[in-house]
C-alpha cells in the first residue's frame, strides 16, 4: 500500500496551485504589455483590477502549505518542497505586482505617441514568460538542467534591458520633451528585468528543492 | 464480546449497508454527549462532557497522560461500566439513541461499535480463524459466507495482499504492524458503525504507523473513526476534528486545521507546541 496517499495528493495539490498562480502572473504581464502597445487604458485598469486574485492565490497557497507542515510534519524533500512552494508563490506573486506597474506606466503615457516602437519591451516579456514556464516546470519535474537553462535565459533578458535602456536614453537627449514617456518606458524595461530575476529565483529554489543546497544564479 | 449482524442470506454488498449510518447522504451524528461526567470514587475524571461526533469523520482525542481521554472513549461503548466504582451523569447519545438507558443491551451496542486496542490483541489462533470467529459465534457457519467475510474484512484493513497465502498460520507469526491490521480486519468483520481507536499505533514502528494511518484515511469513507492518541502529530495528520482534553475537560475541540494552525485557547496551544505536557 502507497503510504501518506494522502499527504502526496496534498503536494501535488500545492504544486497545481503554484501553476495556477504562475499562468495568472504571465497571462497580467502578457496583457499590460499589450495595453502599453495598444494605448487601451481600459486594459490596463482591468488588469490592475485582477490583481486581487493573484494576492489571494498567494495567500491561499501559503495557508495550505502552513497547514501541511503543522499537520504533516514533512521531512527531507518533501519540507524543502513546501519551503520553496512558499518562496516561488512570493516570487510569482511579484511578477504579477510588476504587470501592474507596467499596467500603470500604460496609463501614464495614455494615447501620447510613442517615442519608439515596443517591440524589444514585447520580447523582453516573451523572453521572461518562456523562463516562467519553464522554471516551473522545473520545479515540478525537479529537473535542475531547466533551471540552469533558466539562469541562461535571464542574460538575454539583461542584454535586452541594456539596449533598451541605452536606446532610451539616446532617444531622451534627442527628444527631451518626452522625458514622462521615457521615463515610463525605462521603468517597464525595469519591471520586466526584475521579473526575469524573479524567475531566476525560482530556478534557484529548484536547485535548493533538489540538491539540498543554495545556489546563486543571479550572479 | 460483539454480536455479529450478519445473517447467511445476504450477499456481501448488502451486508455492507448499515442500518442508520445514511451513507452517501448528508453526514448525521454518530455520537453526542450532553454534559457528561465521570467519577472513579471520588476522582472527577470527566467534566461536563459536550461533543458531537460526526459519521463518517475521523475524531482525534488528544491530551496529556491522566487527561481523561482513555476515559471518555470507553464511556462511548460502555466498557467503562466494568470498573465497579465508576459513575456517570449527563447523557452519551449513539445514533440519537442513549446508551445509557438501562434498556440499551450492551451486545447491540458493540454490534455496532468495534474497538482496537494500543497493543495488538490477535487471538492466538489461525489469522483465517481471527476473522471468522465474530461472525461464527453468531450463527454463520458457511464456508463459503465466511470466505467472503474474512476476504473483505481483510481487504478493509489492507492486509489482504500480505497474509493471503498463509491464512491457517497463527496470527501470531505477524509483525507488530501486521498484527494490529488484522485486529482492526477482526474489528470490520462484524460490520461496526463506528471504530473506536485506542492508541492504535503506539506499540508500532513508524512505517506501520503510517500503513495504519492510511487505513484510517480509507476507513472513513464507510466508518465513523475515534481515535485517542498520545501523538498529537498523528491527530494532526489523519483526523477531521480534534478534542483536546486537560484534567478531564474538553479546552477545545474543533476542525483539525484549526487546532493545529490556529487554535483558540491558550492551553491547546502550549500544548501542541511542547511547551508543556
Amino acid at each position: 500500500m502507497v503510504v501518506r496517499e494522502k499527504f502526496h495528493f496534498d503536494l501535488k495539490e500545492l504544486q497545481n496551485k503554484l501553476i495556477e498562480l504562475g499562468e495568472f502572473a504571465d497571462h497580467a504581464l502578457s496583457e499590460s504589455i499589450t495595453a502599453l502597445e495598444t494605448k487601451n487604458v481600459e486594459l490596463a485598469l482591468e488588469i490592475m483590477e485582477n490583481d486581487t486574485r493573484a494576492d489571494v492565490l498567494y495567500e491561499e497557497i501559503n495557508d495550505f502549505a502552513i497547514l501541511l507542515i503543522a499537520k504533516q510534519q514533512p521531512v527531507a524533500i518533501d519540507l524543502r518542497r513546501i519551503i520553496v512552494a512558499i518562496k516561488i508563490a512570493t516570487d510569482i506573486e511579484r511578477i504579477a505586482d510588476f504587470a501592474v506597474n507596467v499596467a500603470k506606466s500604460a496609463i501614464r503615457i495614455g494615447s501620447e505617441e510613442h517615442v519608439k516602437p515596443i517591440v524589444r519591451i514585447r520580447e523582453m516579456y516573451e523572453a521572461t514568460s518562456k523562463m516562467l514556464k519553464l522554471s516551473l516546470e522545473s520545479f515540478i519535474e525537479e529537473d535542475v538542467k531547466k533551471a540552469k537553462k533558466v539562469a541562461d535565459m535571464d542574460d538575454e533578458v539583461d542584454n535586452l534591458y541594456g539596449q533598451t535602456i541605452q536606446e532610451l536614453l539616446r532617444i531622451n537627449q534627442e527628444k527631451p520633451e518626452f522625458l514622462a514617456q521615457i521615463t515610463q518606458l525605462s521603468f517597464t524595461c525595469r519591471y520586466l528585468e526584475r521579473a526575469a530575476d524573479h524567475v531566476t529565483n525560482i530556478a534557484e529554489h529548484t536547485f535548493y528543492l533538489v540538491k539540498g543546497r543554495h545556489y546563486d544564479l543571479n550572479e | 464480546m460483539v454480536v455479529s449482524t450478519y445473517s447467511e442470506n445476504k450477499t456481501t454488498e448488502e451486508t455492507s449497508e448499515k442500518m442508520g449510518a445514511n451513507k452517501g447522504s448528508k453526514k448525521s451524528l454518530a455520537y453526542q454527549t450532553k454534559d457528561l461526567n465521570l467519577w472513579y470514587g471520588t476522582d472527577h475524571a470527566l467534566k461536563n462532557i459536550n461533543l458531537d461526533i460526526n459519521e463518517r469523520e475521523v475524531t482525534a482525542i488528544i491530551g496529556p497522560s491522566g487527561c481523561g481521554k482513555s476515559t471518555f472513549i470507553k464511556t462511548l461503548n460502555r466498557m467503562v461500566e466494568l470498573i465497579p466504582v465508576v459513575k456517570i451523569s449527563g447523557d452519551i447519545l449513539y445514533r440519537e439513541r442513549s446508551i445509557l438507558d438501562k434498556s440499551y443491551k450492551v451486545e447491540d451496542l458493540r454490534t455496532n461499535v468495534g474497538m482496537v486496542f494500543q497493543k495488538p490483541n490477535p487471538f492466538p489462533k489461525s489469522i483465517y480463524e481471527n476473522i471468522a470467529y465474530g461472525p461464527k459465534i453468531h450463527g454463520i457457519r458457511n464456508k463459503k459466507v465466511l470466505d467472503e467475510i474474512v476476504e473483505k474484512s481483510l481487504r478493509g484493513a489492507a492486509i489482504w495482499d500480505e497474509v493471503k497465502d498463509r491464512l491457517n498460520e497463527n496470527a501470531y507469526g505477524l509483525s507488530g504492524g501486521q498484527q494490529q491490521r488484522l485486529c482492526i480486519a477482526r474489528c470490520l468483520a462484524i460490520e461496526p458503525d463506528v471504530i473506536l481507536m485506542d492508541e492504535p499505533t503506539s506499540a508500532l514502528d513508524p512505517i506501520s504507523t503510517l500503513k495504519v494511518e492510511q487505513l484510517v484515511q480509507e476507513l472513513k469513507k464507510d466508518y465513523s473513526i475515534i481515535i485517542v492518541t498520545h501523538n498529537m502529530q498523528q491527530a494532526a495528520r489523519i483526523s477531521d476534528k480534534t478534542a483536546f482534553f486537560l484534567n478531564g475537560e474538553v479546552v477545545e475541540y474543533d476542525d483539525t486545521n484549526k487546532i493545529f494552525s490556529t487554535p483558540s485557547d491558550q492551553r491547546t496551544e502550549d500544548y501542541i507546541t511542547g511547551r508543556f505536557g
